[in-house]
């Protein structure tokens, strides 16, 4: 049976797509964002996600631990992810619950039925399911399956994704999805691979390709300084998307709420490189694409 | 800032919040005089209406300065008049009442004496109070001394009742020709009843003269006034009231303003004959002041900004009068000075078409520039409501002080017709109080008491034992030990619940029948349906419906503590009921592997979990079962509602440990809401869950929700929020309410985390638990919403 592994399912969200949905954010993504907020989404596979400021160091989770993989070192409780089998007693006997699992199994069938639930919102706010991620896509064979059950269902499925994916897998879906929230990082290439660890052709490319499909696409785009905020990057963006057809662009402006889990998963995290554009500069960016005539918005 | 359309009704509203709540003497010494030269000669019924005829030719009148509707309980704005014939307040009571921090009532030096000498020495053998405590047996005092449930009618008069459209088409004038046609048809040959129905008649008919005296009396002193009034615009004004008290309520309206003094001299009337709960309300006030106003406005008397002044005043009468003063459990029970006078807006019509109208706008707006506690103000929404309307009432909701409060006018009337009333006496109806059910004009349905579920489930787990007050109240059912499955326990459950339910309902007849014998309300009765007609008064069954509700407290907290046990022993043995027993004795002290297990690692009601939800639905069926269609002394029957007031502060601290891992003396869940923080699924799963109790089952159901600005913030966010109302409505949910979180919820947050699991915060596009973040971060997240006020 097809699984997917998922990291969160939230409901009621007000902010990924049209009225009141449940967002599904799937685990593991193809590209790392220096700036990612959710760095627990990046890997494929489970991870343990330990908060030190609510560990007292009992060693109760040590323990219980039947693959040693917990240990002290240092007076600090250590974690050997190569020797975790998941078992999850550290986080059962956690008396602190200072640890937590990412990364649950799902079949279609039982993460169908989570997605029903909510099916009395959906059809009085005109929502429906958002895929987020992580990299929705990257699940394809997974996505496929159940793209089409919610489009039988009658449920409105709308794909977050960062693009980069063969064409063939939106081609594989497109029946199937009622609106794409589509983020762009940068629109120069080789900033792009710097930032964001692959080169943005693939995704510039798919973006044009869906357009003119007829996607109905909503634009995301983060905004980070100093990595895409400078009049050039704007322009050329705008340049680039003249003869796209985007129904609305949401301008997400950085923040450093994330910053908390690099911490809990024991990853070192850069952040006082990266700021959130000044409100000025925000509501500059902002006319800019209003003056393009686009319908835009500062935030979700 | 002063909140006011104006700057009469600022200055209005500033006087009203800022006074004082004093204990006004003047009602229980005038009573007392009525009783001395009346009693013994007359009967009970007839001594009761000429007191309150005494009362009303004697009592102060008061107009304040700038006010265009006239009418105080006592002899200005903040009084509350007490009622010694009821609950006769020792010097102690007064003592406490001046002082005590909370909803405090300042006593005069000369109100103390007057107290001391004159009512006292009266009432203090006399009191229905005392009569009620000497009539109650030994069990029922145990249960109600140790929190197993409250009893509303111990120190207050049954009322529970709500004006419907009767007083706008007729004076008491009117009235008193109908209780005269009553009188002349008396049938002494036949009917065996005759001459007590002669005597509640002419009780009514001396009450409908006190007000008519009151009116005229008003008129007088308005010309008074104004005859000595300087200013030509006031004098005016006072000429105009005077006009408007020579019509009313001898008479009924001819205009909006008449139609607003009319059921403000209808509400003084009932709520100072005797101290209801809760006071009184206009009900579909919209509706009964459109045809007024539509006149008005094609004669061109009226204009839209006259009305929302009008309503305006209206508001502020209602919040100058606090709530009776309310002395031990009763006053736990529902601390606060708030008297629940609940308005309902929009809904439908009668005939069954969409209610709203222009003066439904006019009180959102009136609601949403007082924003005062009282009136309560309440949206009725039904499949019919403009969706207009709705947003607009989100509009005001989001502001977050958790007004208006939105109800399932669907839900109310199935909810009626499911009681076995009309169709057309169920649309009028609608809620009163906090949530309660009932036919407006029409219907005693009176609040009985709180029973605290989730203690009978502690009681039952100790064999019957109370722990805290260390006496046997309820039956032996057997050491839970020996249970061999969670049905067994279940059982027990029942059959504790049965027995309480037992003693609760003993004591209920007792205490209606001595008020229908010794406290009836004559003037109540004129106005309600069908007292006149059946020549009975309120407080025997004269009305056409009649319902005790008992209201059902703790099923969040009961919900999880049966989770808890089903889940960790029977199903998956993760430790023993002698274990877990042990661990509630320590108040899990000592246990802490236990409590985390039972709080933070079993399924929690709220989370849309059917292996949760099916044990709530299974409560509910249980009390609703033992509860619904057992017979009240007046000819009607019991029903249930789920709300609480304050009771569940009270309820909690007479208690021990839950098996969810409540801690002792912590308060238990309010309302059919969630235990607190255990709902981490979001606002959906919480109305799913709730909505899976059967809602028209009961007469009223209560449900608090908050949320943060930024989920409702733009017009998407008020079409999601009027969406997520209706999908609520759709599943047959019958109330909502909204609080905002602010700065001061995420502090407590920050310092509490246990109690905040379910708080979610959004930044951006990204949410979190708040829990989950670091303190860096919770400080940032708190900044942040105080400036997005």
């Amino acid at each position: 049976m097809k699984k997917a592994i998922i990291m969160n399912i939230q409901k009621f969200c007000v902010h990924d797509g049209p009225g009141i949905r449940t967002t599904i954010f799937f685990k593991g993504c193809p590209l790392s964002c220096i700036w990612c907020h959710n760095p627990e989404s990046q890997s494929f596979n489970k991870e343990i996600m330990f908060n030190y400021e609510k560990c007292n160091k009992c060693g109760e989770c040590i323990k219980r631990c039947k693959s040693k993989a917990l240990s002290i070192k240092k007076d600090n409780i250590h974690y050997d992810s190569s020797l975790c089998n998941f078992c999850e007693n550290c986080i059962d006997f956690c008396i602190n619950n200072a640890r937590n699992l990412v990364g649950k199994l799902f079949s279609v069938s039982k993460l169908m039925k989570e997605i029903e639930k909510d099916m009395i919102f959906y059809e009085e706010s005109g929502g429906g399911v958002t895929l987020s991620g992580g990299e929705a896509m990257e699940q394809i064979d997974f996505i496929k399956d159940l793209v089409k059950q919610c489009k039988h269902k009658g449920i409105s499925v709308a794909i977050d994704t960062c693009g980069y994916t063969s064409f063939q897998n939106f081609e594989n879906i497109f029946n199937y999805v009622d609106t794409f929230l589509y983020d762009i990082k940068l629109i120069n290439s080789n900033k792009h691979k710097k930032y964001v660890g692959v080169y943005n052709e693939l995704i510039l490319k798919n973006l044009r390709k869906l357009s003119d499909k007829g996607a109905n696409i909503h634009l995301r785009l983060p905004l980070i300084e100093p990595v895409n905020t400078s009049d050039d990057d704007i322009y050329n963006l705008l340049d680039y998307l003249k003869d796209i057809n985007i129904s609305k662009i949401n301008l997400l402006p950085y923040h450093k709420i994330g910053s908390h889990k690099y911490k809990k998963l024991n990853i070192k995290y850069d952040f006082n490189s990266m700021k959130k554009p000044s409100d000025k500069r925000l509501e500059e960016i902002k006319s800019l694409f209003k003056n393009n005539n686009y319908n835009v918005k500062i935030g979700g | 800032m002063k909140r006011g359309f104006n700057e009469r009704t600022k200055k209005l509203r500033e006087e009203s919040i800022k006074t004082q709540p004093f204990i006004s003497i003047e009602r229980a010494k005038l009573y007392t005089e009525a009783y001395k030269k009346y009693e013994g000669c007359v009967s009970t019924p007839i001594l009761r209406a000429l007191s309150f005829k005494y009362f009303m030719e004697n009592r102060s009148l008061c107009i304040n300065n700038g006010e265009l509707i006239v009418g105080e309980k006592s002899e200005k704005p903040q009084g509350a008049p007490s009622f010694p014939e009821l609950c006769c307040h020792t010097l102690k009571d007064f003592d406490v009442m001046d002082s005590r921090e909370k909803i405090s009532f300042k006593v005069s030096k000369d109100a103390r004496k007057i107290q001391e000498d004159e009512i006292i020495p009266y009432w203090k053998d006399k009191s229905i109070r005392k009569k009620i405590f000497d009539y109650m047996s030994d069990d029922w005092i145990d249960c109600y001394e140790n929190g197993i449930f409250t009893e509303f009618m111990e120190q207050r008069a049954p009322g529970h009742t709500v004006a419907d459209g009767k007083i706008y088409k007729k004076g008491f004038l009117d009235f008193k020709k109908d209780i005269q046609r009553e009188i002349d048809n008396l049938d002494y040959i036949n009917d065996k009843d005759a001459y007590d129905k002669l005597n509640q008649l002419e009780a009514m008919k001396i009450s409908c003269d006190a007000i008519i005296i009151y009116g005229k009396r008003y008129a007088k002193y308005a010309r008074e006034l104004a005859e000595n009034e300087t200013d030509e615009k006031r004098k005016k004004e006072l000429l105009l009231i005077a006009k408007n008290c020579d019509i009313v309520p001898a008479n009924s309206p001819k205009n909006y303003h008449q139609a607003l003094q009319m059921y403000w001299f209808v509400h003084i009337g009932v709520t100072t004959e005797l101290n209801i709960w809760d006071a009184f309300s206009p009900g579909r006030l919209d509706q009964h002041l459109i045809p007024f106003y539509r006149n008005d406005m094609e004669d061109g008397i009226i204009n839209d900004k006259k009305a929302r002044e009008l309503l305006e005043c209206l508001w502020i009468k209602f919040n100058n009068q606090p709530a009776p003063p309310k002395v031990g459990i009763t006053l736990k029970e529902s601390g606060t000075y708030t008297d629940f006078a609940n308005i309902n807006t929009g809904g439908i019509t009668p005939d069954g078409f969409n209610g709203v109208n222009e003066v439904s706008y006019l009180i959102l707006d009136t609601m949403d520039e007082m924003k005062l506690l009282q009136p309560s103000s309440n949206v009725q929404i039904s499949r019919k409501t403009p969706k207009n309307f709705l947003k607009r009432a989100c509009e005001i909701s989001k502001k977050g002080w958790g007004q208006p409060a939105f109800y399932n006018t669907d839900a109310v009337i199935q909810e009626m017709l499911n009681a076995s009333k009309s169709i057309e006496d169920a649309r009028e109806g609608g809620v009163s109080g906090c949530v309660e059910t009932g036919a407006f004009g029409k219907e005693a349905f009176i609040l009985t008491g709180y029973l605290n579920i989730p203690k009978i489930l502690e009681i039952t787990l100790n064999n019957g034992y109370d722990k805290v007050s260390k006496k046997q109240l309820g039956i032996k059912t057997k050491d839970p030990r020996e249970f061999k499955s969670f049905d067994e326990l279940f059982e027990a459950f029942k059959k504790q619940l049965h027995h309480f339910i037992d003693i609760k309902i003993k004591g209920n007849n007792i205490i209606e029948s001595i008020y229908s014998k010794h406290m009836p309300a004559p003037f109540m009765s004129t106005i309600i349906s069908d007292c006149i007609t059946k020549g009975k008064d309120y407080n025997a069954g004269g009305a056409r419906y009649n319902t005790n509700y008992i209201q059902g407290v703790g099923i969040g907290t009961i919900t999880d503590s049966l989770a808890s046990i089903k889940y960790n022993i029977y199903d998956n043995n993760k430790f023993s009921l002698d274990e877990l027993l042990k661990a509630i004795d320590d108040n899990f002290e000592g246990h802490r592997q236990i409590l985390n297990i039972v709080k933070n690692k079993t399924p929690k009601y709220g989370n849309d979990n059917n292996y949760v939800d099916k044990i709530m639905k299974d409560i509910f069926d249980a009390f609703y079962l033992e509860v619904t269609d057992r017979p009240n002394i007046k000819g009607g029957k019991y029903r249930i509602n789920m709300l609480p007031t304050t009771c569940h502060v009270y309820f909690g601290s007479v208690m021990t440990a839950s098996a969810n891992g409540r801690l002792a003396y912590k308060p238990t869940s309010e309302g059919i809401s969630p235990e607190k923080g255990a709902d981490t699924n979001g606002p959906t799963s919480v109305i799913k869950s709730a909505s899976k109790m059967d809602h028209l089952k009961t007469g009223g159901t209560l449900l608090n929700q908050k949320f943060t600005p930024s989920v409702v913030s733009g017009d998407e966010g008020l079409e999601n929020m009027a969406s997520f109302i209706k999908a609520y409505f759709t599943m047959d949910g019958h109330h909502i309410q909204f609080n905002v979180i602010d700065k001061e919820t995420l502090i407590d947050a920050q310092n509490n985390p246990d109690e905040y699991n379910d708080l979610i915060v959004r930044v951006a596009g990204y949410s979190d638990h708040f829990n989950n973040l670091d303190k860096a971060l919770q400080d940032e997240i708190i900044q942040r919403t105080e400036q997005s006020f």
